[in-house]
């Protein structure tokens, strides 16, 4: 099978890359382009694990195919802290103690930041229902939760 | 001091920014080959014959192997008992796996590995635990059974006698990072293996059998795990050792990973349970006398299935002090996966019997459940701690010094039941009382939707039963720079232990926990370790580095302490520095100057938990060095018409001895309590009458989402110092508050039961369905 090119932008950066017709975006991001944040939790759009911003929206990786990625933008996780000064939302995770293995952390941080971008003053129900395509199967979400609506507070009074 | 600070995990700045590597995240070398199973679709049969003619022929595909073309051990198992990796003339269950595929992609493995063609003659298949019984399909020889007193007679002479099943379903464990492994070949047959493991010296010794070499060949490094929860202690074995044989048969890196659908069909669970009990009590609700028959379902082989049943059999009391009690297990073999660890580790299930027969006993009697769990705890032993912080306790029972601790049903005294003064303070502050008068209330006056709320206690044995396993070492380096490097058998599963134990070397040599650095757990390192399991791993590995460190530090003691003519008793280490008269000396300043007298700056420490001794055929002994405490209030609402159902409201008050983490232990807390309820009620495996687990993804397994989280969840810690010398009179916290989501089971009984006057016989877990069939029973 032959290879498709692809040209798109990831995190502000273009980049290019050769991919085979099958390989979800999340393949060729972890196995092509070396951006291991987003994580396989499914494979299926059930966990969130995958997350990324593609032109601004929200989606699993898992369920888009590399090859839709071309002329579009894509933010992942590795994208979200401006150099060393991490995002309020990274911030407050680590704060608020909102991660324990791990490996939910860069999806639900995507997502809240897509939240908090849509919507700066979410109610906590609207978190908790925002967030319910994330799983985490560690915490419990109560840290998770308040992790994000201290963001949401300190983002707003900046 | 670093120890009981509430410092972030220590790879929490990794994590947020997405660069924390798992195994799948190793960056390795292009050639790397990967690999999948081929599975059994029979769940019991004879191989009549086996075409792979079409995986050899797939694209990508490099070799296939099968349990024939193994060159060494083909077992996987933790016990004594054998387990193939592949399957030899028989299959035991869908899933297992039969022929192994070693591709270039990891797509390109699994695409092949459907195409195999395995012709099986079905036989007779297993799968409840009733036919595994009327079968006598078992492990060991026959039930075993643990009993104290004569329960039987107990229970004819007493004033009440109730009967009653309760049937629990398992658990997967849903680790958000499914199982994996990589191996890279080395010169003269060495092999490193990375594995997402809770148990590395397991991981190793099983490779080095595959292989058909010795353990000093194998290294097995584990940075973290993406959770474990027990998932991750024995079934991570076929993964390592079939990268560890492909990497030595095809001479490249191998690596390894389940997709999450394969993950769930192959990998063993919980262990379900049906436990029938019969219950002697009088008119107060104390319980003369309890016998508990529990059938354990074991699946296909056995793994840890005997630890995990004596361990439900150690916990059917849980916190109540019952005069004659008989416990009797069968361990039953059924073609379904082979259920292993899990959290809890058979506990939960035990537990879970006890406290159905305090909530059927309570209603039988018409009496607040709560009020009859606290009739019949253990004797209060809340003052002989040597620092109890809150000291509620000795107010309910005479002095307990007078009269000296009950024992369990095994024989072991609880020395350290705290439960009474716990259960005081949380009913005073989660406002039990009015809160249970408002929701009969609601009850009341509402038709459709109806509240529940309960209080659990949860008492947990903590060692390992295997009592060899309470052991661990620990190995720490003094840099000449003054930094610190320290590693130990433990490993990471995001329970943040290494972060805990960090604390642990700072505080012992005073300094800041930011100069010790963190390493993945390597056997190499620390050898002939246990598995990272039995909520065990500060405990064991906290010791064994302070050990260690201890070491270091005496030889840093008596070196400044020879040079200022001083008592190295009189020395010591805090601040960052070193305190000997009246001179503090800067801790990097007083290594250098040892490295330049040339007194050695690493040392191994080790650690052996004491007073252990179990016998676990007779049922006697010292099994647990100590025990951990806690108690949930739970208050849930149930609509009727659907039986949907939900938490509303937790309150936990959780027993860490002088917590080494407050941050650390409330996590567990919330995230134990959340996954102990999420098994109770959502958490839901179906398979149908071939065997086929129906339920193999996130889309038909339901765990609990943050949309879940109860509305108010209060988590405090009970602050007391453990009895026994455990690193810092700490206590151990991964398994315990697991079982405090009991409650929430309780209260969705208590809500049940107010539709109507019968018991409402709820079993686990409390789907929307189970609630609403329960609600009938409660009608009729
Ligand atoms: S991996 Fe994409 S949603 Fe789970
Ligand atoms: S922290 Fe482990 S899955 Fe969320």
């Amino acid at each position: 099978m032959s290879a498709i090119a692809v040209s798109t932008t990831i995190n502000g950066d273009e980049v290019e890359f050769l991919c085979q017709a099958e390989e979800t975006l999340l393949d060729v991001l972890r196995e092509r382009l070396g951006l291991t944040g987003a994580k396989e939790g499914c494979g299926t759009g059930d966990c969130g694990a995958c997350s990324v911003m593609v032109d601004g929206r929200l989606v699993c990786a898992c369920l888009v195919l590399g090859a839709e990625a071309e002329g579009r933008s894509i933010e992942t996780i590795e994208g979200m802290a401006n150099g060393d000064e991490l995002h309020p939302l990274q911030t407050k995770f680590l704060e608020h103690a909102a991660l324990q293995c791990g490996v939910c952390t860069p999806g639900f941080l995507v997502a809240a930041k897509a939240l908090l971008d849509a919507n700066p003053d979410p109610t906590e129900e609207e978190i908790r229902f925002w967030l319910a395509g994330n799983l985490c199967r560690c915490t419990g979400y109560d840290k998770i939760v308040r992790a994000v609506q201290d963001a949401a507070q300190e983002l707003r009074g900046s | 001091m670093s120890v009981a600070k509430s410092l972030p995990h220590d790879a929490a700045p990794l994590h947020v920014t997405g660069t924390a590597r798992y195994v799948d995240d190793i960056p390795l070398p292009a050639n790397t080959l990967h690999l999948a199973f081929g599975l059994s679709e029979v769940a019991h049969g004879e191989i009549v014959s086996v075409d792979l003619d079409a995986v050899w022929a797939a694209p990508g595909v490099i070799t296939v192997l099968t349990a024939a073309d193994l060159p060494h051990e083909n077992d996987v198992s933790p016990a004594p008992l054998p387990e193939p990796m592949l399957a030899v003339d028989t299959v035991h269950y869908v899933g297992q796996p039969i022929f192994l595929v070693v591709a270039t992609s990891h797509l390109a493995a699994r695409k092949a590995a459907k195409l195999g063609r395995i012709d099986i003659k079905p036989l007779p298949a297993l799968f409840s635990v009733d036919e595994a019984m009327a079968a006598d399909s078992r492990f060991e020889d026959g039930p075993r059974i643990y009993s104290k007193g004569d329960a039987a007679q107990a229970i004819s002479q007493s004033p009440h006698i109730l009967e009653g099943s309760i049937e629990m379903g398992g658990q997967e464990h849903f680790y958000l990072e499914g199982q994996a492994a990589a191996a890279m070949p080395q010169e003269g047959g060495d092999m490193i293996v990375y594995s997402s493991t809770q148990h590395p010296t397991e991981i190793q010794h099983k490779v080095a059998h595959a292989l058909g070499t010795h353990m000093n060949a194998v290294r097995v490094e584990t940075r973290r795990m993406g959770g474990g929860f027990g998932g991750k202690e024995s079934q991570g074995n076929a993964l390592a050792v079939s990268c560890a044989v492909a990497a030595s048969i095809t001479g490249k890196p191998c690596k390894m990973r389940y997709d999450r659908d394969d993950d769930m069909i192959i990998t063993g669970k919980r262990h379900d349970f049906r436990i029938d009990y019969r219950v002697g009590f009088d008119d107060e609700g104390r319980i003369s006398g309890v016998e508990f028959l529990q059938l354990c379902r074991c699946g296909w082989s056995i793994d840890l299935s005997l630890p995990v049943a004596d361990r439900a059999m150690l916990h059917a009391d849980n916190a109540y002090a019952i005069p004659n009690m008989r416990v009797e297990s069968h361990r039953l073999k059924t073609n379904t996966q082979s259920a292993t660890a899990y959290r809890g580790f058979g506990g939960p299930q035990g537990m879970l019997g006890i406290e159905r027969v305090l909530d059927h006993v309570a209603h039988a009697i018409g009496r607040d459940p709560m009020e009859v769990r606290r009739l019949n705890y253990y004797r209060d032993m809340g003052d002989t701690g040597p620092g109890t912080g809150q000291r509620f306790g000795g107010k309910h029972s005479p002095n307990a010094e007078d009269i000296g601790p009950e024992t369990t049903h095994y024989g072991m005294p609880v020395e350290d039941f705290v439960l009474h003064g716990m259960t005081e303070a949380l009913v005073e502050k989660s406002d039990y009382f009015r809160r249970k008068a408002a929701v009969s209330e609601w009850n009341a006056s509402h038709a459709t939707l109806k509240k529940g709320i309960a209080l659990s206690p949860v008492k947990f044995g903590i060692s390992f039963t295997l009592t060899h396993l309470n052991q661990a070492g620990a190995l720490v380096h003094v840099y000449q720079d003054g930094s610190i490097h320290m590693n130990h058998g433990g490993t990471e599963m995001g329970q943040g232990l290494f972060q805990k134990v960090a604390q642990v070397a700072a505080a012992r040599f005073g300094v800041g926990a930011e100069q010790v650095k963190i390493t993945a757990t390597d056997t190499a390192k620390v050898p002939n370790t246990s598995a990272t399991a039995a909520s065990s791993g500060s405990d064991l590995n906290g010791m064994a580095v302070q050990a260690a460190c201890d070491t270091i530090r005496a030889r840093l003691a008596s070196f400044v302490a020879e040079r200022a003519g001083t008592d190295p008793a009189d020395v010591r280490f805090e601040d960052g520095a070193v305190h000997v008269g009246n001179q503090a000396l800067p801790f990097e300043d007083v290594v250098s100057d040892a490295y330049l007298a040339r007194i050695s700056l690493s040392s191994t420490g080790f650690y052996a938990t004491p007073k252990v001794a179990w016998d676990r055929i007779k049922g006697e002994g010292r099994p647990f060095f100590y025990f951990s405490y806690g108690v949930a209030v739970t208050e849930v609402v149930v609509d009727t018409l659907t039986g949907e159902n939900r938490i509303l409201r937790a309150d936990i008050l959780h027993d860490c001895g002088a917590s080494l983490n407050p941050a650390i232990d409330i996590g567990q807390i919330e995230g134990g309590y959340v996954q102990g309820a999420g098994w109770l009620t959502t958490e839901e495996l179906i398979w149908d009458s071939e065997g086929r687990l129906r339920t193999h993804a996130p889309s038909t397994y339901k765990i609990p989402a943050c949309s879940d989280r109860p509305d108010i969840f209060n988590v405090s810690l009970w602050d007391g110092e453990n009895r026994e010398k455990t690193v810092y009179r700490s206590k151990a916290v991964g398994e315990p508050p697991f079982m405090l989501g009991i409650s929430a089971h309780c209260a969705l009984s208590d809500a049940v039961a107010a539709c109507g006057a019968g018991y409402p016989d709820l079993n686990a877990p409390a789907t929307a369905e189970e609630v609403l069939a329960s609600i009938g029973r409660a009608r009729s």
